[in-house]
């Protein structure tokens, strides 16, 4: 697992991928959270950082699915997946090690925005007026966010040997299971409160509340471990 | 007695079939390979060989039958046998964006060959497969050869007791199916290799045994030299100045058949591959006539190749 992983981290260094995604979340996010009048924090008045938190999970949304699009799709399409399964590595740890990779290169992304954190914490009246707590939650939220998010793309990967398909696929899924739900429960009745459940947001707004409910937690925990044993399922297939 | 006997099998296939669809790709096929051997599978394309190996890797599930690798079955020891072999796939796949070092020591990490020794062996591996002046480059940047052996390279590189090689030539040109060849009889002295063809002089020139393979079943496995002398003729073409009646002929010895190609110029066949030469020759000073063509035609292992899978297309 990890020798996947390292090759797959190395292959996100080694070519342009890993620097425009930082490039470009930094600089959407940068925009959004500093810049553009109607989401910034110096117009808002207000030291917090809720923009970054609210924005981030809809650039991920397409972020995540272009960083995950190529991992298993193109290694089909050239046949280096027959290479790699045909080494003595399991096909959990294939997956695992894409999984990690992904991961990995998404939280390098979220990394530098630490910053902002300091700038409105000096920026606050008096100076360290920040929900600390809400700040830290909300990152363990985005985190495990991003973690489903790339079984997600993952997933899609390993369905097709088609890129685009594959981040189409991605991208809807991540979009489903963010907003869909949350959309859905409006339809729902008296199960509304249980398919707000099924859905991030429910729990990503638990979380930025600054309380870490393992609920919560065993929510995103155990969504992205379904996701990555059905990726699991689908590369194993081939001996069916 | 049997037990010792399956012991020294590096490579043991039995009654192996594999069905897609409709489709019967590899029909109960059974052979095994001694350790040391060289064997060319042999077959037209879609015959079923890169089935099989597929199969023998373990990347494929066998439909039924069973593939022992040292005694291992690859179905349930599949992580062992893995180990133990090197594998080139067919149309030789490789990650191009990374560079030729990078990928053997990936390669050589998957294989779990300790940090200590793996730069010494990556190093070792690039001078055996002579990619010293192309190991900085990137793989994408190589030619169509050089791909092949940094392919072999990575099915060498932990030094397997089994080598399975999936076309290792097609596609590339004459010089360089020489080289890779070449590469492939040094490295071979001390493991058990297995690769497939469609090209004769191929499994002539490196193999010591050859199984042919048409739609799914074996209709070879001999040596090379059997097979030769078991389905080889050797016919005699001679070629006379002025007439020759084709009876006179027929009645020399060993002689069994007798076909005229254009007057004067006939096609002997002989009895049990006998050589009929001197014969011949005999029969031409005794006639006074004058020879001007005495060739022997030996049966080569390519129209060995056609009667066998083209017969079982036929019948």
């Amino acid at each position: 697992m990890i020798q996947v992983f390292v090759k797959e981290f190395n292959s996100f260094l080694n070519s342009l991928i890993a620097y425009i995604v930082i490039g470009a979340f930094l600089t959407g996010i940068g925009l959004l959270t500093w810049v553009f009048p109607e989401t910034s924090v110096l117009d808002y008045g207000f030291a917090d950082l809720d923009t970054l938190f609210s924005m981030a999970p809809y650039v991920f949304i397409f972020l995540i699915p272009a960083i995950t699009m190529k991992s298993f799709a193109e290694e089909k399409k050239m046949g280096t997946l027959e290479l790699l399964l045909t080494k003595p590595l399991s096909d959990w740890s294939v997956v695992l090690g894409k999984f990690l990779a992904t991961w990995a290169l998404v939280f390098l992304a979220l990394v530098p925005t630490v910053i902002y954190y300091f700038s409105v914490y000096k920026l606050g009246n008096p100076v360290g007026n920040v929900d600390s707590a809400g700040v830290m939650g909300s990152y363990i939220g985005l985190a495990l966010l991003a973690m489903i998010f790339s079984a997600f793309g993952l997933f899609a990967s390993s369905l097709t040997s088609n890129q685009i398909v594959s981040f189409i696929l991605a991208a809807f899924l991540c979009f489903l299971i963010y907003m869909g739900f949350d959309s859905l429960s409006s339809f729902g009745g008296n199960a509304a409160l249980f398919i707000k459940q099924l859905g991030i947001i429910y729990h990503y707004e638990s979380l930025s509340k600054g309380l870490v409910d393992s609920r919560d937690v065993i929510y995103f925990l155990s969504v992205t471990g379904f996701i990555l044993l059905t990726t699991k399922v689908v590369i194993s297939s081939r001996q069916w | 007695m049997l037990l010792l006997h399956r012991k020294k099998m590096s490579l043991s296939v039995s009654h192996l079939t594999k069905v897609f669809g409709q489709q019967r790709a590899v029909d109960d096929i059974t052979f095994s390979i001694e350790k040391g051997e060289i064997v060319g599978f042999l077959g037209p394309n879609g015959a079923g060989k890169s089935t099989t190996m597929k199969m023998a890797t373990g990347y494929l599930p066998a439909t039924a039958g069973s593939i022992q690798v040292n005694g291992l079955d690859v179905t349930t020891h599949s992580i062992q046998v893995r180990k133990m072999m090197g594998y080139l796939p067919e149309h030789n796949p490789l990650y191009l964006d990374m560079y030729v070092h990078e990928y053997l020591h990936f390669i050589g990490k998957v294989f779990e060959i300790p940090g200590s020794k793996l730069k010494s062996r990556v190093a070792e591996i690039i001078e055996l497969c002579g990619l010293t002046p192309e190991q900085n480059k990137k793989i994408e940047a190589l030619s169509k050869g050089y791909r092949q052996r940094v392919g072999l390279a990575q099915a060498l590189i932990h030094n397997p007791e089994v080598l399975i090689l999936d076309e290792p030539t097609t596609g590339l040109d004459p010089n360089q199916i020489l080289e890779i060849r070449k590469l492939i009889n040094q490295i071979s002295s001390d493991k058990t290799v297995i690769f497939s063809t469609h090209i004769m002089q191929e499994v002539q020139a490196i193999c010591d045994r050859v199984i042919v393979i048409n739609k799914g079943e074996i209709v070879a496995d001999d040596s090379v030299n059997n097979l030769l002398a078991a389905q080889g003729q050797s016919d005699v073409v001679v070629e006379f100045e002025g007439e020759v009646n084709s009876e006179d002929l027929a009645t020399l010895e060993g002689v069994e058949k007798v076909t005229v190609i254009k007057s004067g110029i006939f096609r002997l066949k002989a009895k049990n591959g006998a050589d009929l030469r001197a014969e011949v020759f005999k029969f031409a000073s005794e006639r006074k006539l004058s020879l001007i063509g005495l060739r022997k035609e030996e049966n080569t292992l390519e129209d060995i190749f056609r009667s066998l899978t083209v017969k079982e297309t036929v019948t």
